[in-house]
């Protein structure tokens, strides 16, 4: 996997390394500034692991000013700049550049205000995503976007890619929970936008702000909505014989009405692979299943899963275990939150993150199956449902180059199929290097000279997250420096 | 209104676009005009309409979305939703009673355009969060899109939000694509009288702060509740405190009873039925209680620990009639229509208690003379003209209808 070209690094940049890295301790502290090579080695690449850049250098700010004294030397000296989180990005969009000082953020993780009343928390955004949950969840609160790097990402990292989760059916994504950012420009100077107030004065820099991918600015702090949590919530499982009886249970039931919290999909591989490592109870006869979690009071949740159950009789389950209490709502999740971890057991894969209509799911299914079999590689399926969300992970063996390549052509192919029937490149993991190729697929030369505008205006000289989300021929005149 | 250009397509828009970019010549984006006379007053020669473009292009129950041309008409679109059960839950504010328009005649357009959500806000979201994709031309003429139709979408920048809210200064919107919820089956309100803006605010962030879900909350003055035009609620002689409780049936009767337990020190509420329900909360949305045109308008946004106290600093310099929405982070504020409608006293309390401020209704001279939206930082203001030069560089689309110059 390597066949997306990266730009070569500027020489110019490269010779002046020892003195910017000198700078750069001048202005937050050598113990500040990683130059070391093993040092930077821990940041050369993401969660998509199959591209590495050694950084110039990666700084660790630990304030709003230090950031900005950063962003304005790199500014002016016209230093690339790679936002850094946890590096967990699934799709290249913390991958450094050779020419490119590393900003990881990952430091600045503090709470600095809850209020309850309110209902916000403005926290520094190198806070891991599950740690708002946890500094609020004594009091009854949490945090409602989800990804499944929940644990490690941070919050920067979900604002860059706009992240959802398993639970943004209910509650929305990032940028629906996000109230006001405090964010450090190129130039170094510092804008506050939104706040402990909703909705923006003027333009909504706030929603053009986040799911930009670190080209705009690095956002240092960042106040969110806090949301009480329901009494209770519990999850039912069903399996059905195959995908489409599946997908037509999904409309049923949001059709009536409920809304549940969260309605997984998995297909038989999935299954498969999630049973064998979790022992979760996964009926193994079946076609596809569906993981099903509503809330509310004791009673509410009994009547939902109870009127649930009825609407998916018609589509003949040939499973259907309702959840009796914590373990077996435990065991029930760990299935499906174990599944990437489980698939990695057994194969590399690559991790895809296209978008559908729901109602197009069979036959978006049936092609990935034979796009994947073209390629032969094999492909196991896990869907946000209740959204359209649907990651496939197609199988391969990393270290075989041309098997990597396969996996790469099959991915392509399969976000392509996405866009064609009405859905698009990415639901929740963002452009990135990785389909940074793939826009034109999706949109016009005018939609893009319309957000590389945009982009102009946040960082005139393309500083910011280099040789991502926009093929690197047809950019800006701006750009065409970089 | 001077007559208006109704373009049928968005080829025909840009077309229309491309000659008033040729001859350089200011143009007024309109759907059906019911904000006409809300924002700055501007100076354009020709206005073009949505009007024409008034097609429902997709509506699937099942996926929550619904797809339609902006100049279609917003009551068309909820009749649509409301012949399945499902709803805009962001309930839009209709400010055409409250600004001297008509009612119930704005179009989607104009809802997206101006981004202003009722009281359902507070816990679904604004329309903007409710946008998920969007097709327009911009003010040069070329037809641009952003997101899509499905509701999971991070693919490039985020132009639909971007949009939002931007009173057809960046673009010209032609069809946009948002996310619809079903109607709740029941609905409950509990009306606590006699409460200060400080025991309201406090009764409002508790009852959000419960797992109950509540759906709105929202506090009138005294002199705003002889407004209402439900029951006998006009005549408690005090401010009313509204508390919605939405869901199915016997979740909505279970959590009423929770509720009331759990503000029981705030006195003995009244009770309203589902009909009364519909009828209070759907007034609101027409800001029915705040339609004296004697009076200038404002809409304040702030935390809602502040509202009161931002109001309370308001009223030492003036009269004021206030309606709390959003749990009181939200205030829509009845002031006398002087020669500035209150707007030096009211920027300086915004500016200690953070926020910003609207002014929605003053004569057409009054908002020529103040600013009407939130005056904004240098920085901010900077990259306000950079994105609108982006879209719209020679300032043809609504020009200075926001900010001077932009």
């Amino acid at each position: 996997m390597s066949h997306i070209a990266l730009p070569d690094p500027d020489r110019r940049i490269i010779a002046r390394r020892d003195q910017i890295i000198a700078d750069l301790g001048r202005l937050i502290g050598a113990d500040q500034v990683i130059a070391d090579e093993d040092g930077r080695r821990a940041y050369e690449t993401d969660a998509l692991t199959a591209y590495r850049r050694m950084p110039l250098a990666v700084v660790l700010p630990t304030s709003t000013e230090q950031v900005a004294a950063i962003l304005r030397y790199c500014g002016e000296a016209g230093i690339k700049v790679v936002p850094r989180g946890a590096g967990t990005s699934l799709c290249g969009g913390a991958l450094p550049a050779e020419d490119a000082v590393v900003v990881c953020i990952s430091k600045m993780n503090r709470v600095l205000e809850i209020d309850y009343s309110a209902r916000t928390a403005r926290v520094q955004t190198g806070i891991t995503n599950l740690a708002i949950s946890e500094a609020v969840g004594k009091s009854g609160y949490f945090y409602a976007p989800d990804p499944s790097s929940q644990l490690a990402c941070t919050l920067a990292g979900n604002l860059a890619m706009n992240s959802g989760g398993a639970h943004c059916l209910k509650y929305g994504v990032t940028t629906n929970n996000v109230m006001g950012v405090k964010m450090v420009l190129i130039s170094g100077e510092v804008i506050e936008v939104g706040g402990a107030h909703l909705d923006a004065e003027g333009y909504d820099l706030l929603g053009l702000i986040v799911g930009s991918e670190g080209q705009f600015g690095i956002i240092t702090e960042a106040t969110v909505r806090i949301i009480h949590a329901a009494e209770g919530a519990r999850p039912m499982l069903i399996g059905f014989s195959n995908s489409e009886d599946a997908g037509r249970c999904v409309s049923a039931i949001i059709g009536s009405g409920i809304i549940p919290v969260a309605i997984e999909f998995m297909d038989k591989p999935a299954i498969e692979v999630c049973e064998s490592f979790a022992k979760a109870g996964y009926p193994l006869d079946v076609g596809a299943l569906l993981i099903v979690e509503v809330e509310g009071s004791e009673e509410e949740i009994q009547d939902l899963l109870t009127q649930i159950s009825e609407m998916a009789k018609p589509f003949e389950p040939r499973k259907i275990i309702i959840s009796d209490g914590p373990v077996q709502s435990a065991k029930i999740w760990k299935g499906r939150k174990s599944a990437f971890g489980a698939i990695g057991r057994i194969s590399d894969y690559y991790c895809m993150d296209g978008t559908i209509p729901l109602s197009r799911l069979p036959e978006v299914l049936t092609s990935i199956s034979e796009i994947c079999a073209r390629h032969r590689l094999k492909v196991a399926n896990i869907f946000h449902a209740g959204d359209g969300n649907l990651h496939p992970l197609i199988l391969y063996e990393a270290n075989d180059p041309e098997q990597s390549e396969r996996a790469e052509l099959a991915g392509a192919e399969i976000l392509k199929l996405c866009v064609d029937v009405g859905g698009c490149l990415t639901g929740e993991h963002g452009v990135g290097i990785e389909k940074r190729d793939l826009m034109r697929v999706q949109f016009s030369d005018a939609d893009l000279a319309l957000q590389m505008r945009i982009k102009t205006a946040f960082d005139p000289g393309w500083l910011l997250n280099p040789a991502k989300v926009f093929p690197l021929d047809g950019r800006e005149p701006a750009a065409a420096a970089e | 209104m001077k007559e208006a250009l109704r373009p049928a397509t968005d080829w025909e828009l840009a077309s229309m676009v491309q000659n008033f970019a040729a001859r350089n010549q200011p143009v007024e984006v309109v759907g059906n005009g019911t904000k006409s006379n809300v924002g700055r007053p501007m100076q354009t020669a020709a206005t073009v309409s949505t009007q024409s473009m008034r097609t429902i292009t997709l509506y699937e129950p099942t996926e929550l979305v619904m797809s339609a041309q902006t100049g279609t008409p917003l009551s068309l679109i909820e009749a649509e939703l409301a012949a399945r059960g499902q709803m805009l839950a962001f309930e839009p504010i209709d400010l055409g009673p409250a600004t001297g328009g008509r009612v119930g005649q704005q179009t989607i357009g104009g809802v997206f355009a101006s981004n202003l959500s009722g009281p359902r806000r507070v816990v679904t979201g604004a329309a903007r969060d409710h946008l998920i994709g969007i097709k327009g031309v911009s003010g040069r003429a070329e037809m641009f899109k952003s997101g899509g139709r499905v509701m999971k979408n991070v693919t490039g920048y985020d132009l639909a939000r971007g949009l939002s809210g931007s009173w057809g200064t960046l673009g010209i919107l032609t069809e946009v694509t948002f996310k619809v919820l079903p109607w709740p089956e029941a609905a409950a309100t509990l009306i606590y009288r006699g409460l200060t803006d400080d025991l309201a605010a406090e009764l409002m962030c508790a009852a959000m702060g419960t797992p109950f879900e509540v759906s709105a909350a929202a506090h009138l003055s005294e002199g705003l509740t002889q407004r209402v035009e439900v029951g006998t609620l006009a005549s408690i002689g005090s401010g009313l405190t509204a508390i919605r409780i939405e869901n199915f049936v016997k979740s909505v009767l279970y959590r009423k009873d929770a509720l009331r337990t759990l503000l029981k020190v705030y006195g003995e509420p009244i009770e309203l039925d589902y009909e009364s329900t519909l009828k209070f909360w759907s007034d609101l949305r027409r800001l029915s209680v705040v339609c004296d045109k004697e009076s200038a308008l404002w809409r304040i946004s702030t935390s809602p620990v502040n509202g009161a106290k931002l109001v309370a600093a308001i009223r030492k310099h003036m009269t004021a009639e206030a309606y709390y929405d959003w749990s009181g982070g939200l205030i829509w504020l009845e002031v006398p229509a002087t020669a500035d409608a209150g707007a030096s006293d009211i920027r300086r309390a915004v500016a200690v208690h953070g926020g910003h401020a609207t002014l929605i209704r003053a004569d057409r001279a009054i908002r020529g003379a103040v600013e009407v939206f939130q005056p904004q930082t240098p920085v901010l203001d900077r990259i306000t003209r950079d994105i609108k030069t982006a879209f719209d560089p020679q300032g043809i689309l609504n020009p200075g209808r926001m900010y001077a110059g932009i």
